[in-house]
C-alpha cells in the first residue's frame, strides 16, 4: 500500500530525470560513440578473461567449451594447496617478490636523490641519458647480454675470476646464484629509468625551502631528509602501491627466460607454473585456478596498502 | 663555515663517482657488446672486454644474414610495430578523449574500471583462450590487439587532455564546432608532445614483444625478432654447458655471432633513443601519478 503511494509519488521526477539523462547522452553522442571502441576492448580483453577464471571451478575442456564443462567447485584449489610443488612456488614467489621490493623499489628513489644533488646540469643530463638506455631494451636482450658478460668462458666475469685465482664457474646456470643474478639484472635495467617520475616530482619543490634551511644552517644530509624526502613522500606511496600491484608479476618473462633446469627449485614462480601446466600440458582449469591465487592475493595486498594509505592521509589509487 | 663546506665538497665527489660508475655500468655492456660483433673472432677471444674492434670483421653478420630467417623475422616486427603502434595511439586517443569530457556521464566507474584491470587480470590462461576463440592465433593480430590500449598511458593521456585550457573547447563550441571536429582538429594538434610519448613507448613495446609470440604465434615464419634472437641463444647457450667437448664444431653460433644478433635487435632502439630522450624530462609521466 505505502509502497504505491511512494512510487507514484516519485513518478514525475524519476521521468524528468531520466529524461535529462536522455538530453545529455543525445547532446554527447559523439563522446560516447568515441569511447564505444575503448571500452568494447576493456570487454574483450580484459573483463571477459576476467569472467574467464570462473573456468578455475570447472573441468574445463576445449571440446565441450564454457557452457558445456562440467562444475567441480574447489576441487583445483584443494588439489594446489596439497601439491608439495605449492610451497616451492610461494615460496620462490615470495622471495623474489621480497627482493624487488626491499632492493628494487628503494633504489630509483636513492639514485633520484643522488641525481637531485648534482649541481652541474649537463652532467645530470648525461648521467640520465646512459642509465635510462637498459629500460628500452627487451628482456631477451638484457637476460642474453648477461650471459654474455658474466658466462661466456673468455667474457669479463670469467676471465676477472680466473685473474684473482679462483677457477671459473657457472653463475647464470646456477642454483645459489639466482636470486642474486636476478635481481641484478632488475636493477641494472630498471633503477635508472625509475628515477624518471621521482626527477618530475623532485623538480617541483620550492627553492625557498632549502634556502631557509641553509640560512638555519642545516647540512645536505639533512636537507635531503627534513625537505627533499617529504616533498615526494606521496609519489613515494602511489608508486609503492602501484609496485605491489604487479610485484607477484615478477615480470613473468624475464623469469621465464631464465628459467631452466638446472634452478627450477629457485626459479620456478606461480607464473611459469601456470604456463608449463597450463599451456604446455593442457591443464586449463588447474592452471587458472592456480593464476586466480596468485591474482587475489595480488588484490588483496594492493587494496590493503591502499586502505593504509589513506587512513595515514595519503592517497591511494582508487 | 670552511669545514661544512669541504664537507659538502667530498659529498658531491662522492656522489659525481658514484652515478658515474652506475652510468658506465649500463652503457659500457652495449658498447662491448657492439663492438664485439664487428670484431674478429679471435679478438673477442683473446679480450675480455673490448670496447673498440681494432681487427674488423663482418663475417658474424654475414653468417646471420646468410639465411632469410632473420630479414624475415625483422620483417615481422616492423611490421607489427608499425601497425600495432598505429592501433595503440587510435584506441587510446578516442578513449581518452571521451573520458576528458567534462559533460559524460559514468566517467568515474568507466575510470575505477580501468584502473582496476592495472591490479586484477583475469590470467594468462582465460587472455590466452579469449584470443584462441577469437581465431588470433598465429594471427599478428594477437600481438596487437590485446594490447591495443595500454590503461598507464591511457591515464597518462587523460591527463593531458584535461590540461588543455578549457576556453579553446568553449570557442570552438560557439563556431560549431563538433566532438570529432574538436578532437582532429583541435584536441590531437595540440597533444603532440604526448602523442609523441606514447608513440616512442607504444613502438618500444611492440619491437620487444617476446611472451605474446611465444604463447601466440606457433608458425617459425611469423616470429618477431626477440623470438628469434632467443632461439640463436640457446642453440649457443647448449654449446657452452659442453664446453671443451664441441669445441670449434661449425653448427655452434660463437659469441660474434650472439653480439650481432644483439646489435640488430637493439639497433632500431637506440636509433630512435635520442628522440625519447626529449620526452623524458617534461613532466607528462608524472601526470600519470598525480591523476
Amino acid at each position: 500500500m505505502s509502497h504505491s503511494t511512494i512510487s507514484t509519488r516519485h513518478e514525475r521526477p524519476v521521468r524528468k530525470r531520466r529524461s535529462a539523462l536522455w538530453r545529455d547522452l543525445s547532446r554527447d553522442r559523439w563522446i560516447y560513440i568515441l569511447l564505444l571502441p575503448g571500452i568494447a576492448y576493456f570487454i574483450l580483453f580484459k573483463y571477459i578473461p576476467m569472467g574467464g577464471v570462473l573456468i578455475a571451478f570447472q573441468d574445463y575442456n576445449a571440446f565441450s567449451g564454457f557452457g558445456g564443462s562440467e562444475w567441480v567447485g574447489f576441487k583445483h584449489f584443494e588439489r594446489l594447496f596439497a601439491e608439495p610443488s605449492f610451497y616451492r612456488l610461494l615460496r620462490n614467489t615470495l622471495m623474489l617478490s621480497l627482493y624487488n621490493l626491499v632492493l628494487g623499489f628503494p633504489a630509483p628513489i636513492i639514485l633520484a636523490l643522488m641525481l637531485n644533488e648534482l649541481r652541474m646540469k649537463w652532467l645530470k643530463r648525461s648521467i640520465q641519458t646512459m642509465i635510462y638506455v637498459p629500460h628500452f631494451m627487451s628482456w631477451v636482450v638484457v637476460v642474453t647480454m648477461f650471459f654474455v658478460l658474466f658466462e661466456s668462458y673468455d667474457g669479463l666475469f670469467q676471465s676477472w675470476i680466473a685473474s684473482l685465482g679462483l677457477d671459473k664457474f657457472t653463475i647464470m646456470m646456477n642454483a645459489d646464484w639466482f636470486r642474486p643474478m636476478y635481481i641484478l639484472q632488475v636493477l641494472w635495467r630498471d633503477s635508472g629509468w625509475g628515477t624518471v617520475i621521482y626527477l618530475a616530482a623532485l623538480a617541483g619543490i620550492s627553492p625557498e625551502l632549502y634556502e631557509a634551511s641553509r640560512m638555519d644552517g642545516a647540512s645536505r644530509l639533512r636537507q635531503i631528509w627534513h625537505i627533499t624526502l617529504p616533498g615526494i613522500r606521496s609519489t613515494i606511496v602511489i608508486l609503492f602501491i602501484l609496485k605491489l600491484s604487479d610485484v607477484l608479476d615478477l615480470s613473468f618473462e624475464h623469469i621465464f627466460l631464465l628459467l631452466n633446469a638446472v634452478n627450477r627449485d629457485v626459479a620456478d614462480v606461480f607464473d611459469t607454473y601456470v604456463y608449463r601446466v597450463g599451456l604446455l600440458q593442457g591443464q586449463m582449469s588447474y592452471s587458472t585456478a592456480v593464476g586466480l591465487f596468485k591474482g587475489l592475493v595480488g588484490l588483496v595486498l594492493v587494496s590493503f596498502a591502499n586502505w593504509f594509505s589513506k587512513k595515514f592521509g595519503e592517497e591511494g589509487i582508487f | 663555515m670552511i669545514r661544512s663546506s669541504l664537507w659538502s665538497r667530498a659529498f658531491d665527489g662522492v656522489n659525481v663517482a658514484l652515478l658515474l660508475m652506475f652510468s658506465l655500468g649500463t652503457v659500457l655492456p652495449f658498447i662491448h657488446v657492439i663492438a664485439s660483433s664487428f670484431a674478429s673472432e679471435r679478438l673477442v677471444a683473446e679480450t675480455d672486454f673490448l670496447l673498440f674492434p681494432t681487427e674488423f670483421s663482418l663475417k658474424a653478420y654475414q653468417y646471420i644474414f646468410s639465411s632469410d630467417a632473420l630479414p624475415r623475422s625483422m620483417g615481422v616486427s616492423v611490421f607489427v610495430t608499425v601497425a600495432g603502434t598505429a592501433l595503440n595511439l587510435f584506441m587510446t586517443s578516442l578513449m581518452a578523449y571521451s573520458l576528458s569530457r567534462r559533460t559524460i556521464r559514468f566517467r568515474a566507474p568507466i575510470m575505477f574500471l580501468v584502473v582496476f584491470t592495472m591490479i586484477f587480470q583475469g590470467g594468462l590462461i582465460p587472455d590466452y583462450l579469449v584470443v584462441k576463440e577469437l581465431g588470433l592465433l598465429d594471427s599478428y593480430w594477437a600481438l596487437m590487439l590485446p594490447r591495443a590500449i595500454l590503461p598507464f598511458y591511457l591515464i597518462i593521456l587523460i591527463n593531458f587532455f584535461k590540461q588543455l585550457p578549457d576556453g579553446l573547447e568553449e570557442s570552438a563550441r560557439i563556431d560549431g564546432c563538433g566532438d570529432l571536429r574538436l578532437l582532429f582538429r583541435i584536441v590531437l594538434p595540440l597533444s603532440l608532445p604526448a602523442l609523441a610519448t606514447l608513440t616512442l613507448f607504444y613502438a618500444v613495446m611492440h619491437w620487444n614483444t617476446y611472451m605474446h609470440a611465444i604463447l601466440y604465434i606457433n608458425d617459425m615464419d611469423k616470429w618477431p625478432i626477440q623470438v628469434l634472437l632467443r632461439q640463436i641463444v640457446l642453440i649457443s647457450q647448449a654449446g657452452f654447458v659442453e664446453q671443451g667437448s664441441v669445441e670449434g664444431e661449425a653448427s655452434i653460433p660463437p659469441d660474434t655471432v650472439r653480439m650481432a644478433v644483439i646489435t640488430v635487435a637493439t639497433f632500431p632502439i637506440l636509433l630512435v633513443y635520442p628522440f625519447l630522450q626529449k620526452y623524458f624530462a617534461s613532466g607528462i609521466l608524472l601526470g600519470s601519478v598525480k591523476g
